[in-house]
């Protein structure tokens, strides 16, 4: 067993690469058991920081643990699995050839690993391409073997570098759902990703990375945050603009359309009232949460450019 | 380090040799190169055994003659092949990022390099022992010859061959494909040379060209290795009278063969150093 603590912590973790700082004070923590999504766009030091984790890149300077042990300790690595963000593998083997290379690889060997490898490769639907060499395989398949690959040691924290960003939607699916049998089964997964429409369905809490810090950060799937909601009027008289400021910054997105900004969905009722006490007609009302790309892009700030 | 997981990375190696051909080429190509041997020899036999022909005291040493055309041959092959096998191992597999769910594993870096050694150097040596005791066994058979001190001469033509192999490995951590062979053939090339500059100006009695060859032999004693195995496997008469272009005017000292065992393992502890260092 590894010893106790988070999953992750890091404290300032910094890497450079010459003169180029792709990681700068990097300080998080990953609960155990939590499915953590790390967002940002290309070149934000994402990839740099989970290799870092893993003990694959030295820190140029701070500290971290995973595990509750030191970066890069063996201990640890033995309970980690890690899909690589290109997942190449020795193409030359075949796809059981690969597993149980990487098996051995963890100190498994025997009928215990047999056994395990048959039931990975029926969980990532590979069964029959098994005895296939891995040179064969498409995308999505290497994707797959890859992720079976890094279950092999019935891992408790996992680290997946953009799972799933050569896959088919039925591909998706299935890395959603192993994602929540991972959960279920009380495993820690470290999600890194830019499509945020998998991290939104899948993730407990994100962090968005740019440049190499921690710009923010947003708990999933709680009733939290600012929500939007947007009426339809059949006039929107100043008088009542005024009066509904006190519950939110208050737009106009289009004639005869306004935004309000608030805090719970408490406040929904209360400008019903303040409209029809207005006399004035009150044709739609909806409240949404601003989506995870809205949020995304709100922290990149206007001067953001793709990566 | 854990010597399972050496094996593990060492049987990949071999079965990554098998799987791709190297070892079907390697065999093939020793056959061929046993075959031809067997018919110039035969014929080379025949040419020298008429009557009339080369003396009767000097036959044994023109057999033994042909006997080491082969065996350079074989020395040749051995290095230049010691320095492709496991020329990409390093680089291609850390610039592919085949390396990073490999080195991830638990298992230290060592445990890595080690097994690729382990098992680059069981196909080299099974190489070694296909074309070298193929060819012994021609000249043996058909034509009663065998050099003396085989048991001396074999193994320094392994242990060359371990020399280029770990230079090999270890260069693979830090430089690219490319630049990791043209630096191995480069090394082999200058260690040539100098062997040759040490021999002749021995034999000329020029001391700088002698110095020369020293100090390549020092840079990389890969050379002297197959003068000293070529020292030792000429009969007495050849070697002595430098009848033969192996006939070695200035014998590498045995102090020369500590210092290539010395000279691989400083290359496996570098290669070691390096990739532990090396950001995958």
């Amino acid at each position: 067993m590894s010893a106790p603590g988070p999953a992750v912590v890091t404290d300032a973790l910094h890497r450079r690469f010459g003169d180029t700082v792709a990681v700068d004070a990097l300080t998080l923590t990953v609960e155990r058991g939590e499915v953590f999504g790390f967002l940002g766009p290309n070149g934000a030091g994402k990839t740099t920081s989970l290799k870092m984790l893993l003990g694959l890149i030295a820190p140029t300077a701070g500290s971290g643990s995973v595990l509750g042990r030191p970066l890069g300790d063996r201990a640890a690595r033995a309970k980690l699995g890690f899909l690589p963000e290109h997942f190449r593998f020795h193409d030359w083997m075949t796809g059981r050839e690969m597993l149980r290379f990487h098996g051995r690889l963890y100190g498994l060997s025997g009928r215990g690993l047999e056994t395990r490898i048959d039931a990975l490769l029926a969980r990532v639907d590979l069964l029959d391409a098994a005895e296939r060499r891995l040179a064969g395989y498409s995308k999505g398949m290497l994707q797959r073997i890859g992720l079976a690959q890094a279950l092999l040691n019935d891992p408790e924290l996992v680290f997946l570098d953009e799972p799933t960003s050569g896959l088919d939607p039925l591909g998706r699916l299935l890395v959603r759902d192993l994602i929540g049998e991972l959960k279920a089964a009380g495993t820690a997964v470290f999600l890194n990703s830019h499509l945020l429409g998998e991290v939104e369905a899948t993730c407990d809490r994100v962090v968005f990375l740019q440049a190499g810090r921690v710009r923010a950060e947003r708990r999933l799937g709680e009733p939290s945050g600012t929500l939007a909601l947007e009426l339809t009027l059949g006039t929107t008289p100043p008088a009542l603009l005024a009066r509904l400021a006190a519950f939110g910054p208050v737009s106009v997105v289009a004639p005869g359309r306004i935004r309000v900004e608030v805090t719970g969905e408490s406040a929904a009722p209360a400008i019903a009232r303040e409209v029809v006490a207005a006399g004035v007609d009150l044709e739609a009302m909806a409240l949404s949460r601003p989506t995870l790309e809205e949020t995304f892009l709100a922290v990149l700030g206007d001067g953001a450019r793709p990566g | 380090m854990s010597l399972r997981a050496v094996w593990t990375i060492a049987g990949a190696t071999l079965h990554e040799a098998l799987r791709r051909r190297i070892l079907l080429a390697a065999v093939i190509f020793g056959a061929v190169f046993v075959l031809l041997f067997g018919f110039g020899f035969a014929a080379v036999r025949r040419e020298i055994m008429q009557d009339g022909g080369t003396p009767l005291s000097l036959r044994p040493v023109m057999l033994n003659f042909f006997v080491m055309a082969g065996l350079y041959a074989v020395n040749f092959l051995t290095v230049l092949t010691a320095a492709c096998l496991p020329v990409d191992t390093m680089s291609g597999e850390i610039a592919s990022g085949v390396m990073q769910t490999v080195a991830a594993k638990p298992i230290s870096r060592a445990t890595i390099v080690l097994g690729k050694w382990l098992g680059h150097a069981i196909v080299l040596l099974g190489y070694l022992t296909l074309i070298a005791g193929g060819l012994l066994l021609v000249a043996r058979v058909l034509g009663g010859v065998s050099p003396p001190n085989l048991h001396i001469g074999l193994p320094l033509l392994a242990l060359e061959g371990l020399i280029m192999l770990t230079m090999s490995i270890a260069l693979g951590t830090r430089l690219s494909t490319i630049a990791n062979a043209v630096t191995c053939i480069g090394l082999y090339g200058l260690a040539f040379l100098g062997g040759w500059f040490e021999q002749v100006g021995t034999m000329l009695r020029t001391p700088g060209a002698g110095d020369v060859g020293v100090v390549a032999s020092l840079v990389f004693p890969a050379e002297s290795m197959w003068q000293l195995a070529a020292y030792h496997m000429q009969p007495v008469l050849a070697r002595e009278l430098h009848l033969t272009p192996f006939s070695v005017a200035n014998v590498p000292s045995p102090l020369m063969v500590a210092w290539a065992i010395g000279y691989v393992l400083v290359c496996g502890a570098l290669a070691v150093r390096w990739f532990s260092r090396r950001a995958l």
